[in-house]
């Protein structure tokens, strides 16, 4: 059910960011702890980043490390190992499907295999709205990927465990737009803008 | 308007950044993007707001900067439509983040709302801000206890999802609250719990085949909290729990996540033994489970039961032990740290053969995290020293270039105080160095057992029954220490330890003196300022100085084990950070703050003579510290003598820093001696001896700096380095002034070598100080310890600690560094952060 990739073209990547991590100075990243997750990365298996959600505050800066030092991290183990890696006092889970690594980063006694229930249950979404979604449809609708993942985590917790509640939810957000350009477009609404 | 000036459409600029081949070509995209952006800002242009804003997140997710569009999600949001609204509330979450103020703004646009929102999203969403709002701030808790238990009964999964997870952290933060949920809903929790796991097939909420674990999960959860502490709740929770470990599915990955939240929670309430055995047994299961998860999560489970049921877990050491060789990284690792736990006095002799049995085969990264934790069980478990010496000396062996120092010095300690294995470990570790003469640890533990105990190497004494005889010759020795100086012909450290052992040996093997001195020779024309003058003035002691010389290769003093043993004391097992000041050199020999191993290397305390008068000193003074001399002449401070109780501290104490301490020990010493008087001294007996200086002393002052040591590194470096720079006040605020000197190493541009001197400007000392800095990515900084971490008060002395910068973008970009310094004052913890950009250009 989960997708294989249909996009080759991705394979052309252009500067990867899985780089040597530098002897790094000492830790300036402080994150109140007790939230259930702290971000969501979606990262490509070349390093290109698809998505990113952060609900404990980093700044630009520390993003962008962050990133760097996961991308390296992750997209260098093997397959058949386990999905969980260690992270400066935090966990990341990540599960990888098709060409896209889906992580999220969590605290140390929180439950593993329940985030990769999550990912999953977040794919399972993104794959009924896309109809079997691959990279390309999160890359040209990335906006549609966040507003999916809004509907299941709020500030870092799960809202929403049922699927069709959230699809029901992001389809009656949908048609609300829908709706508006309709109107925007209808032969009234030019004519009465026109004669303003 | 203008359909023209729109710029492209979203989905048309993703496809021409896709289309870009290199980074340049990207960036000019972006470039020529955002500035349309910008333009269409400044028109404010309404039609194409929400398109523009959609670029701009994406173009953030590039790693762009975006901060001129943060007032457009603002407008956005004001927006009368829903699809602007929509993205102007994306854009804010992402574009911004909780700190910044623009977000006071917004919530005007929030109020406007009208208050009225559909039944389950507002009770989530209310719930889920509650959260937020009682860890921001805890008092609040109590009034929220109420509303938060209303949702307990909702039967829309959703709100009681947000609503279970609300009660635990109110649990979490309050008491009160922890009591009160405990008293009225312990048992309708259990009920809810019940209810979902007998539910009938819901194909909304199925995940393979369990109706929403994600429910079950919190709801074990709360569980948890509440029967922690507490008999009558955890009993309450017997049944359901029971249920749950044994009818759950564990082939597959939901039933797997609720069977482990479940094991954690029997492992957290009150004790129901026949509960804690169905736990053990799942997590056994775990073990022995194929999937890496599955198995990743029972170390980890295990880790926590080791604390409730130590037993338990140590009856499947043998899994564990498996584990730690898996191929896994992050296996192996949890494991490690298991194993590290399971260690005791009984099992000790075991596991660490195992873990080093192991050492011999695993993957370079894992062996510096390995080779830590046993060296650590090691010396925590040691039955006894000859069982620690022969585990240290395999550990060596293995994987010597990943022991730490402190852990190679305490070897030494250790062996130092072993007068009857002295023996003993100089021929296992002149065995082992034929062997495995790559570890460079090794290499320096073995040249300094051997410079200290040769002559148990040769003549076999103190053999004991288990050993071997060997028939080792005064040559054989010595070719071990010369190999050794040519093997690591790079390392300082190694070199010096070298040079001093070949010193030491000379007195214990008259008759290969010749060769010694050889030896030492060649070292005369070293480029290490270090190792020339060493071998220059031992070279002088081998031929002039006949009659001292047996006292100065006296063997070190035993090394004083509590002493090290409290200094060291919560350095382990965790890492010790490089800039704490107290790092100890054990491999010096004077690690002891005190003027004892001075006089018993001189073999003083013999004669009655107080140390400061005695000739003896004046003369290793005047021997090995000739700027002494020089300086006093010039200035007659304190400072200058200070400098040459440092030369001779350095000739004891080769090739490392002398630790700030035991400096000031011997500044006492000597300046307890008036000026002249040492001066004088210092006259007399040059013109007694054939030094070569003597000519030089007479002449006055500074020729005689030619001659021997008073080539110091700070000058050595600035001849060679070409331009010189300017010292730089680098912070000062009212209680502390950093000041750096630079030089360069010769011949390598990009690294600057800085001299951190701190002084305090308080009348308080500080102590346990701490100066940390940090650098941007095109520089590295490595830092030196510190010379001390006591601070002495009103600028009364000084901390100096040395800090090599490479500038990987040298001529292009100027240093730059952000510091931090710690320190407690009074015993209260200070801390002062600042950043250092005013360096001399050219660095």
């Amino acid at each position: 059910m989960i997708p294989i990739s249909r996009n080759n073209k991705n394979s052309g990547h252009l500067f990867p960011l899985i780089q040597r991590q530098i002897l790094s100075p000492p830790l300036i990243i402080i994150i109140p702890s007790s939230k259930m997750i702290h971000f969501v990365l979606l990262i490509s298996r070349q390093g290109k980043v698809r998505l990113t959600k952060w609900y404990s505050p980093y700044s630009q800066k520390e993003r962008s490390k962050v990133i760097r030092e996961l991308s390296s991290l992750i997209l260098t183990r093997a397959p058949r190992l386990c999905n969980f890696v260690e992270w400066r006092g935090f966990k990341v889970v990540y599960k990888r499907y098709a060409s896209l690594y889906f992580c999220m980063c969590i605290n140390q006694d929180d439950n593993e295999l329940e985030v990769l229930e999550i990912i999953h249950h977040y794919v399972e979404i993104l794959d009924r709205y896309f109809g079997s979604v691959c990279e390309l449809d999160l890359i040209f609708n990335f906006h549609k990927a966040y507003f999916i993942l809004d509907e299941i985590l709020i500030a870092g917790e799960l809202q929403e465990s049922s699927k069709k509640t959230v699809a029901r939810l992001v389809a009656a957000q949908d048609s609300l737009v829908e709706a508006a350009k309709e109107q925007a477009n209808s032969v009234s609404f030019i004519i009465s803008q026109a004669t303003k | 308007m203008n359909p023209f000036s729109s710029g492209t459409r979203l989905r048309d600029m993703i496809r021409s950044i896709r289309g870009c081949k290199t980074a340049a070509e990207e960036r000019a995209v972006v470039r020529k993007e955002c500035a349309s952006i910008r333009a269409a800002i400044s028109d404010n242009d309404n039609d194409y707001r929400h398109r523009n804003m959609a670029k701009l997140m994406f173009i953030h997710m590039l790693g762009y900067p975006t901060h001129f569009g943060q007032m457009e999600c603002l407008k956005l949001i004001a927006a009368p439509g829903f699809p602007e609204k929509r993205i102007g509330y994306l854009g804010l979450m992402l574009l911004l983040d909780e700190r910044q103020e623009v977000l006071m703004l917004v919530t005007n646009s929030l109020k406007q709302y009208p208050t009225k929102i559909s039944f389950p999203f507002s009770y989530i969403h209310a719930a889920l801000c509650s959260i937020r709002i009682i860890k921001k701030v805890p008092d609040l808790a109590e009034n929220f206890v109420n509303p938060a238990a209303s949702l307990l009964k909702e039967k829309h999964h959703g709100v009681l999802l947000t609503g279970i997870q609300l009660c635990t952290d109110l649990c979490e933060v309050s008491t009160e609250a922890l009591e009160f949920f405990r008293k009225k809903y312990t048992e309708g929790l259990v009920k809810v719990l019940k209810d979902v796991v007998n539910s009938p097939y819901a194909p909304e909420y199925d995940i393979s085949g369990i109706a929403d674990p994600f429910l079950h999960i919190r709801l074990l959860r709360i569980l948890r909290v509440l029967g922690h502490g507490d008999t009558d709740a955890s009993d309450c929770m017997n049944d359901i729990l029971a249920q749950v470990a044994t009818k759950t599915e564990s082939n597959k990955n939901a039933g797997n996540a609720i069977l482990y939240e479940c094991v954690e929670t029997i492992m957290s309430i009150e004790d129901s033994s026949g509960l804690r055995v169905l736990a053990i047994n799942i997590l056994g299961r775990f073990l022995s489970n194929r999937d890496n998860n599955i198995r990743y999560v029972a170390l980890n489970m295990l880790m926590r039961a080791i604390t409730v049921d130590s037993q338990a877990v140590q009856r499947h050491r043998a899994t564990i032990l498996e584990c730690v060789k898996d191929l896994d990284a992050s296996i192996r690792k949890k494991a490690l740290e298991l194993v590290y736990l399971l260690v005791n006095e009984n099992n000790v002799t075991s596991l660490s053969k195992e873990l080093i049995d192991y050492l011999e085969v695993t993957d370079q990264e894992f062996k510096g995290d390995l080779t830590e934790k046993i060296c650590s069980i090691v010396e925590k478990f040691s039955p006894e020293k000859i069982w620690y010496i022969d585990q240290m000396l395999k550990v060596l062996s293995l994987a010597g270039n990943y022991v730490k120092d402190e852990v190679w010095h305490a070897l030494i300690v250790v062996i130092s105080n072993a007068s009857n294995l002295h023996g003993y470990t100089v021929r296992l570790l002149y065995r082992a160095v034929q062997l495995s003469g790559e570890q460079e640890i090794l290499v320096r533990v073995a040249v300094w057992c051997i410079g200290e105990y040769g002559e148990m190497l040769v003549n076999s004494i103190g053999m004991l029954e288990k050993e071997e005889p060997i028939t080792v010759t005064e040559c054989d020795a010595i070719d071990v220490i010369e190999s050794a100086c040519k093997q690591y012909s790079t390392d300082l450290a190694t070199r010096a330890m070298c040079l001093v052992a070949l010193l030491k040996l000379s007195c214990r093997f008259p008759s290969s003196s010749q060769r010694i001195q050889d030896i030492i020779a060649q070292n005369k024309g070293s480029l290490l300022l270090e190792l020339q003058q060493r071998s220059i003035e031992f070279d002088s002691i081998l031929q002039k100085h006949q009659n001292i010389r047996s006292a100065l290769c006296e063997r070190m003093p035993v090394l004083d084990e509590s002493t090290y043993v409290g200094r060291r004391a919560g350095s382990l097992p965790a890492a010790v950070s490089t800039s704490q000041g107290a790092v100890l050199d054990l491999s010096n020999g004077v690690g002891k703050p005190s003027a004892a191993p001075l006089v018993d290397l001189l073999d003083l305390s013999s004669d009655d003579t107080p140390v400061p008068n005695s000739s003896g000193n004046d003369f290793l003074h005047d021997l090995l510290g000739v700027d002494l001399s020089i300086a006093s002449t010039e200035t007659g401070t304190n400072q200058a003598q200070k400098s040459g109780a440092d030369v001779l501290m350095d000739l004891l104490s080769i090739g490392t820093l002398p630790s700030q301490s035991s400096l000031s020990s011997f500044d006492g010493l000597f300046s307890s001696r008036d000026n002249s008087a040492s001066v004088g001294g210092l006259e007399n007996l040059s013109s007694n001896t054939t030094l070569p200086v003597q000519a030089s002393t007479e002449s006055g002052g500074f020729p005689m700096m030619d001659l021997l040591d008073a080539l110091s590194p700070s000058e050595q470096n600035r001849e060679d380095s070409g331009p010189t720079y300017p010292s730089v006040v680098a912070y000062e605020s009212s209680s502390l002034r950093i000041t750096f000197n630079f030089s360069k190493q010769p011949g390598n541009v990009r690294t600057t070598l800085v001299e951190a001197n701190f002084v305090n400007k308080s009348s308080n000392a500080y102590t346990d100080f701490i100066f940390q800095a940090a650098v941007p990515k095109f520089l590295q900084l490595h830092l030196d310890p510190a010379s001390n971490n006591v601070l002495p008060a009103s600028g009364n002395g000084l901390i100096t600690q040395k800090l090599r910068v490479v500038n990987s973008q040298h001529g292009k970009k100027s240093l730059v560094m952000r510091i931090r310094i710690a320190y407690k004052l009074n015993d209260k913890d200070v801390k002062e952060e600042g950043q250092i950009s005013n360096f001399p250009p050219g660095l």
